[in-house]
């Protein structure tokens, strides 16, 4: 009786702890999510210059604001003069801050920077064309210039935007259109290099293949899947990117043709595994009614088999582009990295999870390169749940 | 009671002892391009002073700096010089910084090997990597496109290298960025038309370095100890470490093991070029 007790509290006792390892993992993972948007929507409706910053000009230009890319434009001397920014035709000078030891000495800053506001108006009250980034702090008490408003970061800047510079100062350029774009090719074509030697790998090893030869087989393609993915990296830069440099005799080997195919060789496990188990799971009648018909055995497979698990090959082929989308480490060292909108399989790209994890690291917390980064978690996200929807989708249709 | 006075006490006479030792307890962050001096350096300090404890963290020059300010660490290593911001952040957080350069480090331009080009001046560098230059030809070289390669936008050498060569204009957004400088070296070595730059240290039969002119090509400069220590090349960048005052005491013997003789023969072992007296 007690005994009986005992056990029944002892199995209450492990059910409520299944339920709560399962609550915590979905709680983790909605946290998890909802950090990531928080953080990522920050960006929005934020000035692109520094916390704490500010340009400012003389109170006389009748320029009074500009954007992010008005701003690098500036401070790349690509614009020279007013007249571009609807001001006057003079030319434009620069002044950072740090460089206020080139107009006054250390004596007349002062030892705590006192000075700076004061000496800050002089300098532009006698370079009229001068536009200064400076800390806020010195444009309060008697400072005679005028602030320019800095147009804040809108989501259609960052979504349709061709520029990549988020360290830039002073203004930092968050478009994504370079990465998104990078991200979409390098795994579109990596799934095109992948799907047909998956599928003939799949086909072979579940129709054709011995017993002995699958089980020889299987162990090798999962291996595959166990390689950490910098090794991966590695051998494509020592190997795949001289070689494509060689074979269409490029400048230069980084492409996003190098990226697609270590991308391939990392989701045929995927695909190999998934579109096996879709076609030996097509029923044993369906086959020999095919083959009692007078089918051969290739009929077979291309009319009845391949049909009849065509959702579960799909399934694989996306679950493979999944891989492909967010897979970081091999991507960064064998793509170039550079941000520009690809026109050819054979240019350098950046994709979204190697700006992420080479960029991460260094910008400074609560910065605008920062959320940016979220930002791009969060786009990343979007697009590999869209995937698994699809995924899912396709697998209930199949019952 | 009196068990742990004695305690105190003891750990007392063994803390005066250690002053009075060289030994030091010290926190270390910051720049990726010193930490392998000072890691190099600790090591060395530790086995000459059994009992210090040096603790080294890399992440960045600008991580450390923050570390500096919030308190977390107690030297902050830095690849490039404090920033006019940074030093007013830490003023305000009532810190008065000490700044001690440790090493020089010059920064070489490298090309492939078979690249006949063998020199160029900064404006000519300035061009190639804001991306006005395309060709080789516009240098003296060969009819061949140019492939820039540069280290990761998150490098102090990214920022350096922005700052002293290219006059503070950005990167061209068709530069190659590579996340380190060994993947540097293998693409220059295996792409003709590359050109990158990297720590002195790194340069090796497999690439070929430049010579730099800072003059507008009156006199070129080939990248060298010699040649940076002597100052007649030009892209060469200070290492600091940054310190509050209120730690001086503490971390002095240290160091002024880094700029002793001793400590500089490390600077030269590690890549980097040492000071001169």
């Amino acid at each position: 009786m007690n005994k009986r007790i005992l056990k029944r509290y002892f199995e209450k006792f492990i059910e409520s702890g299944l339920m709560m390892s399962s609550l915590v993992t979905s709680i983790t993972v909605l946290l998890i999510v909802i950090f990531l948007f928080k953080e990522g929507f920050t960006l929005f409706n934020r000035s692109p210059i520094e916390k704490g910053m500010v340009m400012v000009v003389n109170k006389s230009n009748p320029v009074n604001a500009l954007d992010a890319a008005e701003i690098k434009q500036i401070f790349d001397q690509q614009s020279t003069h007013w007249s571009d920014f609807k001001g006057t035709s003079d030319s434009i000078q620069l002044f950072r801050i740090d460089e206020i030891g080139n107009y006054y000495t250390d004596e007349q800053i002062g030892e705590n920077f006192e000075n700076i506001p004061v000496l800050l108006s002089r300098l532009l009250d006698s370079i009229p064309n001068m536009v200064a980034y400076v800390p806020q702090k010195y444009t309060q008490s008697g400072f005679r210039g005028k602030v320019l408003t800095v147009k804040a970061i809108s989501l259609s800047q960052f979504l349709f935007g061709t520029q990549w510079f988020p360290s830039a100062q002073p203004a930092a350029q968050v478009g994504i259109m370079p990465l998104l774009l990078g991200t979409l090719w390098v795994s579109l074509i990596a799934i095109l290099i992948a799907l047909p030697f998956g599928l003939a790998t799949a086909i072979y090893m579940a129709e054709i293949a011995h017993k002995r030869t699958r089980n020889l087989l299987k162990p090798v393609i999962e291996l595959l899947a166990g390689i950490p993915s910098v090794v991966y990296g590695f051998f494509g830069l020592v190997i795949v990117v001289p070689e494509i440099q060689r074979l269409f005799n490029l400048p230069v080997g980084e492409s996003a043709l190098a990226g697609s195919i270590i991308l391939a060789i990392m989701a045929l496990p995927t695909i190999i595994s998934i579109s096996e188990d879709a076609l030996r799971s097509t029923p044993r009648a369906m086959r020999e009614a095919s083959l009692a018909l007078g089918a051969t055995k290739w009929q077979t497979i291309a009319r009845v088999v391949i049909p009849y698990s065509s959702s579960g090959i799909t399934a694989g082929a996306i679950l493979g582009i999944g891989r492909a989308v967010g897979e970081t480490m091999a991507v960064i060292m064998v793509t170039g990295n550079a941000a520009v909108i690809p026109h050819s399989i054979l240019e350098p790209v950046r994709t979204i999870p190697a700006t992420i994890a080479a960029e991460l690291g260094e910008a400074p917390q609560d910065s605008v390169h920062f959320k940016a980064l979220f930002a791009l978690g969060c786009v990343l996200f979007l697009f590999t749940s869209v995937i698994n929807i699809i995924v899912a989708y396709i697998s209930r249709k199949r019952k | 009671m009196k068990l742990k006075s004695g305690i105190i006490l003891g750990l007392l006479a063994i803390g005066g002892m250690a002053i009075a030792q060289g030994l030091v307890s010290v926190k270390i962050k910051g720049s990726d391009t010193v930490l392998p001096l000072a890691q190099k350096v600790s090591e060395n300090y530790m086995k000459a002073h059994p009992g210090s404890k040096i603790t080294v963290i890399g992440g960045g020059s600008g991580v450390g700096i923050a570390a500096l300010m919030d308190g977390t660490t107690d030297v902050a290593m830095s690849s490039r010089k404090i920033k006019m911001s940074e030093k007013m952040k830490l003023q305000e957080a009532g810190k008065n910084t000490k700044e001690v350069i440790i090493a020089n480090d010059a920064l070489a331009v490298v090309v492939n090997t078979g690249n006949k080009v063998s020199r160029l001046t900064r404006e000519q560098l300035e061009g190639i990597y804001t991306g006005k230059i395309k060709n080789w030809n516009e240098v003296g070289g060969d009819d061949a496109k140019i492939i820039v390669y540069s280290r990761e936008s998150s490098s102090g050498t990214y920022d350096f290298f922005k700052e002293h060569v290219m006059s503070n204009k950005n990167y061209a957004s068709s530069v190659l960025n590579m996340p380190a400088t060994g993947a540097i070296i293998q693409s220059v070595s295996q792409t003709k038309g590359a050109l990158a730059y990297v720590g002195l240290a790194y340069i090796e039969k497999d690439v070929k370095a430049l010579s730099v002119s800072y003059d507008k090509g009156k006199t070129y400069t080939m990248p060298s100890v010699a040649n940076a220590q002597n100052k007649t090349y030009p892209i060469v960048r200070p290492l600091y470490y940054y310190y509050t005052s209120t730690v001086e005491k503490n971390i002095k013997p240290y160091i002024d093991y880094i700029l002793s003789a001793e400590g500089q023969k490390t600077v030269l072992a590690v890549g980097y070029v040492p000071l001169t007296k």
